[in-house]
């Protein structure tokens, strides 16, 4: 029984971290219509930023994590105005095709830079507490708190402020929402914005919780994308709960699964989502 | 017979843009012909080169195999496991629309690599499988390579020739029609599944045989070198840098790529050896900035499709 709380307890950290690449890549998917697969390098070059400023110069962490955050959206805006932009009129699968060509620019200039060896963010090691039986990490704690403060703020964000509910619009149905008068360019940018901060998190959540490798996001990608169709694409909250269910369902699979197949879980339910329920759990599309 | 070193990289350059093109061929059927958007090139690459290699070498390995069968049988059972693995995926994936068929693709071209790497008694996991013979490697000196050389040179004459034949045949009328318009072609009384299991199908099959081309021309398989990146991302650039939906562009988007790429690996040779383990990165880059300026600047390639003319023209 023990064991099993203690899955689930990895299941919530590994959940939080996925949800948050999720809600990015579903609002992406229903405003623009492509499935972005730069996302997880995107969360990649987050928590590389975040390890310049907190490992290399030795700044706090908190300041490290909001500086790679505000970088990390400007890298993703500016991907958008150069590239994204231009090949928004042809086919949607070309902007697929060129997120794909993004996803390996941002890993080899990673690669360039640190090299291929994994870097952590603090040589100390944290010894985790002991809860009634369970190990938790100070670092899990950090990371869900973390968590719980971004889904909140995105929730003000979505549900109180006219560019947020002009996204949930435009992500809900882009044609009615042009007519209605919405400044799409506007709300693009601003889905940038929110969906490359959150991959920042996530990248460094995810780095603070395993270790820091160029591959950390491309290994993370297939869960991201499994979370926001579970949850229905362009519905963030279903993202949210998409990623818990993905989080859970992957550390739950080993106990009685060989952990070298973790990886395939997400994908099993994707696929099972794909044919059995493509508009995900939640009414979404 | 020795052939001096330019002839003789020549020859190993041709060899390998062949492999390739054979890859650039197979993808365009699926995705120039028929639409469907495969991002697991990889796992049909593995499955053709790995069986080719446990049919075809000698026995002995700590894995399953070393059958000691000839190239030809180990190539022909390549192209069927391939084409009975894209059977399996086309049953499943044949509906979903182009993210999501990408999606489940790479999901299940990961998985493919997941199970090479761990089912160690069947492809002795990531040590791979060295030993895969190479035809006439008696005659030594740089026959083998010119003869290698010819057969991948016939194998990829063959294909092109039949898909070429293919494409202007009814058949690849149906597939064209099936990109620009599933419901039109569906009212028109085409049977829609059947047309995307046949397409996604051969090109898997194509694939296949270019798998075992690759496993007997270096040797060697292990799961390190069916990378998502250096195998399907890069077979994807060829065939959108040469045209797709042309198969002539397609060939030339392999050779024109590929020689970007080798030509590449001698610029980095040039940097001080203290970046030289980082120019793996440097060329990846390379690759992918020109994916963008090939998107934003000619996105039909350089050998654009030319619809062929229907005989009332």
């Amino acid at each position: 029984m023990i064991d099993i709380l203690q899955l689930l307890v990895f299941g919530i950290v590994l959940g939080g971290i996925v949800a948050l690449g999720a809600v990015g890549v579903s609002l992406l998917f229903g405003i623009l219509r492509f499935a972005h697969f730069a996302h997880g390098d995107m969360m990649t070059l987050g928590a590389y930023l975040a390890f310049v400023f907190a490992g290399i110069l030795g700044w706090p962490l908190p300041l490290g994590f909001a500086l790679a955050l505000v970088l990390t959206i400007a890298v993703a805006l500016a991907i958008d105005r150069t590239i994204y932009r231009r090949l928004r009129r042809t086919a949607p699968v070309i902007l697929l095709f060129s997120s794909f060509g993004i996803a390996l620019i941002l890993r080899s200039v990673i690669e360039m830079a640190f090299g291929p060896d994994t870097v952590v963010y603090d040589t100390a090691i944290s010894t985790p507490w002991t809860v009634g039986g369970l190990r938790i990490k100070p670092d899990h704690v950090t990371i869900l708190a973390g968590t719980a403060v971004l889904v909140a703020a995105l929730h003000l964000f979505l549900r109180r402020t006219r560019t947020g509910k002009a996204m949930r619009a435009m992500a809900d149905d882009p044609d009615l929402a042009r007519v209605t008068g919405i400044d799409t360019e506007r709300v693009i940018a601003w889905t940038w914005i929110i969906g490359g901060g959150l991959a920042a998190a996530a990248g460094m959540f995810l780095a603070l919780d395993t270790r820091l490798v160029p591959t950390l996001g491309w290994h993370i990608l297939l869960p991201v994308f499994a979370a926001a169709i579970l949850g229905g694409i362009g519905n963030p909250y279903g993202a949210i709960l998409g990623g818990l269910a993905i989080g859970i369902a992957t550390e739950l699979s080993t106990l009685f699964l060989p952990p070298v197949y973790k990886p395939a879980v997400a994908f099993v339910i994707i696929v099972a989502m794909l044919v059995w329920r493509p508009t995900g759990l939640i009414a979404g599309r | 017979m020795e052939l001096p070193g330019l002839l003789s990289f020549l020859v190993f350059f041709a060899t390998f843009a062949g492999i390739y093109a054979v890859f650039a061929l197979g993808l365009n059927v699926q995705w120039g012909f028929s639409g469907q958007f495969n991002l697991g090139v990889h796992a049909f690459w593995a499955v053709g080169a790995y069986t080719s290699a446990i049919l075809t070498t000698d026995p002995g390995g700590a894995h399953l195999g070393g059958f000691g069968l000839p190239m030809i049988a180990g190539l022909a059972a390549g192209i069927l496991l391939s084409a009975l693995l894209a059977v399996l995926i086309g049953l499943v994936t044949v509906n979903l629309r182009t993210d999501y068929l990408a999606i489940a693709t790479i999901g299940i071209a990961e998985i493919v690599r997941l199970a090479l790497k761990n089912e160690a008694s069947l492809t002795n996991g990531v040590r791979g499988i060295p030993g895969i013979p190479k035809p006439f490697a008696e005659l030594g000196g740089d026959a083998p390579a010119l003869i290698f050389l010819a057969i991948v040179a016939a194998a990829l004459a063959l294909v092109f020739l039949a898909i070429e034949t293919l494409r202007h045949a009814p058949w690849g009328r149906v597939q064209r029609a099936l990109r620009e318009d599933e419901a039109a072609t569906l009212a028109a009384g085409k049977n829609v599944f059947r047309f995307r299991i046949e397409s996604f199908v051969l090109g898997a099959a194509i694939m296949g045989l270019g798998g075992g081309l690759y496993a007997h021309f270096f040797a060697f398989v292990s799961p390190e070198a069916f990378d998502p990146l250096l195998t399907t991302f890069v077979v994807w650039v060829m065939l959108i840098a040469g045209g797709s939906g042309n198969n002539l562009g397609a060939v030339a988007g392999a050779f024109a790529v590929w020689a970007i790429w080798s030509g590449s690996g001698f610029l980095t040779e040039l940097l001080p050896i203290e970046l030289q383990t980082r120019a793996g990165s440097l060329r990846v880059l390379l690759i992918g900035v020109l994916l963008q300026i090939i998107l934003l600047n000619r996105p039909n390639g350089l050998l654009p499709e030319q619809t062929p003319r229907s005989a009332r023209d």
